[in-house]
């Protein structure tokens, strides 16, 4: 079928344009994705179940068998100082993966695509969505630490604030990591949920997150030190005991700082290819 | 208000190189209501996202509201409404915040996106819904929640990507009436897809027929009825000399193509097809009678778009649809593509 050339066409009139603002847009992401939160606070709260529920059975069970590396008997305030980072990372380990699992249920739903034929940026489709990451994971960091303190937990305010900041912005990078993951997997959510899975607890379990890796094989010494999750909690565990100069702050630093850099440049790439 | 040329998508996938838009050429007026009808995997859904920006042309321009979609997506995006197949508002979000939530997209000062909100809340019957979560809706409830969302920019052009599908006819029947005060409220074009053939017939001022990828019909429904397809005017006849030769004979001034099936010795079954059947009816009845070949039955099946679409490609739009022909197309292969589109 032949049509004839175009004609009576519009000047595209430039400086009638809207311009766009990335961070009004990431801004608007941002307000949607935490609404979620704010009309149902109670959600945040439940998703501390599972880490409640290490911390209830798995911290004794540590004071019993770790005596020696806390002293002779083991104290349950000395184990909780060194269990609540791990948890406190657990947290964020376990939040931060799922973000993707939201996204895919957009994409199949269909309000993703209604973003996309929005004017919004599409870097800050991504921006907007991983920085949601970062304030449920402070609250929820701050709430255990507050539950932790009746049973002997010390509390160290300054050095509390920059561990959950050094964890938010390690969660923004694999919050980003997770997004990417699941619009690589539009389409195949098995996909998504197998690496995610496959992922996960071989990171946390090689993080020392759970039990001290000193005591294991030497081949999973050797793992851990390739784990930016490792560098994570011992920073969190130097942190939250009240230590700022030690190497494993600065080295937890520079793993969190890369993984959310990493995890920015991999997630705007996806997402932009989604044009 | 809308001009495509050479507008071509191809995907990948795998070794396949699988061309679901071939080229077509279309320009749609300021006012129109235009329709693209075909079956599943035609290439309509593929065409919609790319005039939407959604999906970047392999080959062609096109241009939307004055701007070039490639060129300036973010310029398109502001100015037009698009409502997809699925739901566009995210299932655990309140109404009124996924209209808010669009009205912050589109940068709009906070007591307009408010006021809209509050406009299109009333106009489209969702009432009451505002506090609930869109989950808890209705079929029909969400997809009038999708327009109200696709309208809060109070877009010159609206796309809607086969907008009734899935709802009963009742709900078809709703949602239609709230587009069409819609359209009369912001004095907008429209462009929508469907594989309902009623629905094409009925509201569209034009159709384009799409077929594997290709423009093959673009007319309005009657003009496409009337060029493509014919009335089929069926008589019963019953005297004790029916013949074929005499019912030729008595039909000789209606125009039209004459089929007469002889029964026994004095019924017979006469079919005509005509461009009118409506208007010749009464002529063929009153020329049989003069001849003392009495009808004793009559029936007039009128062209539909069907018709049209098997004159035109030899297959029925109905047969594909329950086949699921070309299922592989259209709006699966545009999702299959996005990995390689950009």
């Amino acid at each position: 079928m032949s049509a004839p050339a175009i004609t009576n066409v519009p000047v595209v009139q430039e400086p009638t344009a809207i311009q766009g603002s990335f961070l009004h847009d990431t801004w608007a992401i941002f307000v949607r994705e935490v609404m979620l939160i704010l009309r149902d606070p109670f959600s945040l709260v439940f998703s501390l179940m599972q880490p409640l529920i290490f911390l209830g059975l798995f911290a004794p069970l540590l004071t019993g068998s770790m005596g020696s590396m806390f002293g002779d008997a083991g104290s349950t305030a000395d184990t909780l100082q060194w269990f609540v980072p791990g948890v406190i990372v657990m947290i964020c380990l376990f939040g931060t993966t799922m973000s993707g699992s939201n996204l895919l249920f957009e994409l199949m739903t269909g309000s993703y695509e209604r973003l996309l034929a929005t004017p919004l940026s599409r870097t800050a489709l991504l921006t907007g969505r991983s920085l949601k990451e970062f304030a449920p994971l402070v609250l929820q960091g701050l709430l255990i630490v507050l539950l932790c303190l009746p049973f002997g937990f010390k509390m160290y305010p300054a050095h509390l604030f920059v561990g959950l900041l050094l964890l938010g912005i390690f969660g923004i990078g694999v919050g980003a990591l997770s997004i990417s993951l699941a619009l690589a997997s539009k389409n195949r959510e098995w996909l998504f949920w197998t690496i995610q899975q496959s992922l996960m607890f071989p990171l946390l379990i090689l993080s020392g997150m759970m039990l001290p890796l000193e005591s294991g094989p030497g081949w999973m010494q050797v793992a851990a030190k390739f784990n930016p999750l490792t560098y994570i909690v011992d920073a969190e565990r130097d942190l939250l005991s009240g230590t700022f100069g030690s190497s494993n702050v600065l080295w937890g630093a520079v793993a969190a700082v890369a993984t959310c850099v990493i995890g920015m440049i991999v997630g705007i790439r996806a997402t932009k290819r989604t044009i | 208000m809308l001009h495509a040329r050479g507008l071509t998508r191809t995907f990948r996938r795998g070794k396949e190189v699988v061309e679901a838009v071939k080229g077509i050429d279309f320009d749609v007026s300021k006012g129109e209501l235009v329709a693209f009808l075909g079956p599943n995997g035609a290439g309509k859904s593929t065409t919609l996202r790319m005039l939407t920006s959604l999906l970047m042309p392999t080959a062609g321009t096109v241009e939307v509201a004055g701007w070039d979609v490639v060129k300036h997506p973010r310029q398109v995006r502001t100015r037009i409404g698009y409502i997809g197949q699925g739901n566009g508002a995210g299932h655990s979000y309140r109404v009124l915040d996924e209209l808010h939530n669009q009205g912050r997209f589109y940068q709009l000062p906070a007591a307009e996106y408010r006021r809209r909100a509050t406009d299109l809340i009333e106009a489209l019957d969702l009432g009451g819904l505002e506090k609930r979560t869109v989950q808890s809706l209705s079929g029909g409830q969400r997809r009038r929640l999708d327009v109200a969302m696709g309208l809060m920019n109070h877009p010159s052009l609206l796309f809607l990507d086969e907008p009734t599908t899935g709802l009963d006819p009742q709900s078809r029947a709703n949602l239609w009436e709230h587009i069409s005060t819609m359209r009369k409220e912001f004095d907008m074009t429209l462009v929508l897809t469907t594989h309902y053939l009623d629905e094409a017939d009925q509201m569209a001022e034009r159709v384009i027929i799409i077929d594997h990828g290709q423009i093959i019909a673009d007319a309005t429904p009657d003009t496409l009825k009337r060029d493509h397809a014919d009335d089929l005017i069926t008589l019963s006849v019953e005297s004790d000399a029916v013949s074929e030769a005499g019912i030729a004979d008595a039909l000789r001034d209606v125009v039209g193509q004459l089929e007469v099936t002889v029964r026994d010795n004095n019924t017979a079954l006469v079919q005509l097809s005509t461009d009118d059947g409506p208007q010749w009816l009464p002529r063929a009845i009153e020329s049989l009678r003069v001849a003392s070949l009495p009808v004793v039955s009559a029936d007039v099946k009128q062209a539909s778009l069907d018709d049209v679409f098997l004159n035109l490609t030899g297959r029925s739009l109905r047969e594909d649809a329950a086949a699921g022909i070309g299922q592989d197309g259209g709006t699966s292969a545009a999702t299959a593509s996005e990995g390689a589109a950009a």
